[in-house]
């Protein structure tokens, strides 16, 4: 493998860009430079933090750790989820609903792509799950989010077609129908987009990792592959899981749309 | 013919409104008015297990929390004031077709059925709106007022149709309306509801 080692001096050098622009922004009173400089400072650390991790866990890959971490990731995007959400699930229902469809989702189709696809000796080698699940749980998480947000927007938007719907007696699925398919494919458009462009307009970043990191191409397109079907099957189950919870919860057992089960706008 | 349907309200508490307590025979028609925010619509809704209540409403005997809801609302139905349409074209919300002397009796052309929503007036969608509910054959009618956006005609024709349906299917009617000469026309009993509370008005 001919990797080419980045030093310290390197890094510097491309941040000599952010710097610059940083110095543009100020020049200009774009305001933008606090925010540049602060983000580009909070990706390295967290990156060079979580670098440190996985060369900790790869050395010691017992399964409690990684785990672990798994769980931890899993917690994180599901705090993310529930903050995205302009109107939310109130209780524990706003965190719930979208961390278990990821777990759902994402654990389960990391797990199948480790033991059936990668077949490596342990299948929970940290090395291949953690990225796999990576990959997978922040695509699955933008997914769920859009998708909630979408259902909670269109239920609260169409609240009076919908109740007139139950008026006609239509059970709860029929009347929330339109928006829970409406909100699925908000999901899953990103991700359709995502493969529709892979290769034309846009080179994948994990695949053009790997090349930079000495893969030969058609190998890390292989893999590249991969991924994407996996991030695709995880992201359309789990917005579809979420969705179809969410729109549960907005109903009771008498069929009736609950619309304060939402949280009160905050803005 | 089937057995007489009759509505019987007992105790039915829902936020600001009640307790009430009403019942309306088979063929028999009850108006309610009241000042806007009285809570007409709420008790309608409440009647219509739209809404979360206390107390209980009965169907002839079976009561309402024993029936499945989809098939109680399909039984006692509730008309909103205001029509929701959620596909293009009028036909799409008629799973089971329209009666073309309805249509008459409104003074629509049968063509309605292919007619846009989006190209509709306010007035068509209501009797359209009521047609659609009607089609269903409910035992009860919960009415919004059902002729809030048309003209003293068709507020007429609409008075008529609901007249035959009453005697024919029989139906029970719970009527809100604003309109005094309508009650006059319409109701056998009339009733005041005023800060959540329902009072029997004579007959004038």
């Amino acid at each position: 493998m001919n990797v080419v080692h980045l030093s310290p001096v390197d890094l510097a050098i491309a941040s000599l860009l952010i710097i610059a622009l940083a110095g543009l922004s100020w020049r200009m009173q774009i305001g933008a430079e606090r925010q540049l400089l602060l983000s580009a400072l909070r990706s390295t650390v967290q990156l060079f933090l979580i670098g440190f991790v996985l060369k900790v866990l790869f050395d010691n890959g017992h399964p409690l750790w990684v785990a672990l971490l798994a769980t931890g990731m899993l917690l994180v995007a599901g705090r993310e989820v529930m903050v995205r959400q302009k109107r939310r699930l109130v209780g524990w229902w706003g965190f719930g609903v979208g961390t278990l469809s990821m777990f759902l989702s994402s654990f389960v189709v990391t797990v199948l792509a480790l033991v059936v696809v990668v077949g490596n000796d342990p299948w929970y080698a940290p090395q291949y799950a953690i990225p796999l699940l990576g990959m997978i749980l922040g695509n699955t998480m933008n997914g769920i989010s859009l998708g909630l947000d979408r259902l909670t927007q269109d239920a609260l938007q169409r609240r009076q077609i919908i109740e007139t719907r139950l008026a006609l007696g239509d059970d709860w699925q029929r009347a929330i129908f339109d928006s829970r398919r409406e909100a699925i494919r908000v999901g899953m458009i990103p991700i359709i987009n995502a493969m529709s462009a892979a290769g034309i307009v846009s080179l994948p970043g994990m695949m053009t990792g790997q090349i930079l990191a000495g893969t030969p191409p058609v190998e890390a397109v292989k893999y590249q592959i991969l991924v994407m079907f996996l991030i695709a099957g995880g992201t359309g189950f789990g917005t579809l899981v979420a969705v179809s919870f969410a729109a549960r919860r907005l109903f009771d057992e008498r069929h009736r749309l609950r619309l304060e089960r939402l949280t009160v706008r905050d803005d | 013919m089937r057995a007489l349907a009759r509505l019987r309200i007992d105790q039915l508490v829902t936020r600001h409104v009640g307790p009430i307590d009403l019942s309306i025979a088979a063929a028999e028609c009850a108006c309610i008015r009241g000042a806007s925010g009285s809570g007409k619509t709420l008790l309608l809704r409440a009647i219509a297990d739209l809404d979360p209540h206390h107390g209980e409403v009965y169907l002839d005997q079976a009561s309402c929390s024993s029936l499945h809801a989809p098939v109680w609302r399909r039984s006692v139905a509730l008309v909103m004031a205001e029509s929701q349409w959620w596909s293009e074209r009028v036909g799409d919300h008629f799973a089971h077709g329209v009666k073309d002397d309805w249509l008459e009796q409104l003074a629509l052309p049968a063509a309605a059925m292919t007619w846009e929503v989006a190209r509709c007036s306010t007035g068509e969608r209501q009797r359209l709106g009521l047609l659609r509910t009607l089609m269903q054959a409910p035992a009860v009618l919960l009415l919004d007022e059902p002729t809030g956006n048309l003209d003293q005609e068709s507020a007429l024709r609409v008075e008529a149709l609901l007249a035959d349906y009453r005697r024919q299917r029989p139906a029970a009617l719970l009527w809100v309306s604003h309109d005094a000469g309508q009650i006059e026309r319409v109701a056998q009993r009339r009733y005041l509801l005023d800060e959540g509370r329902l009072s029997e008005e004579a007959p004038r």
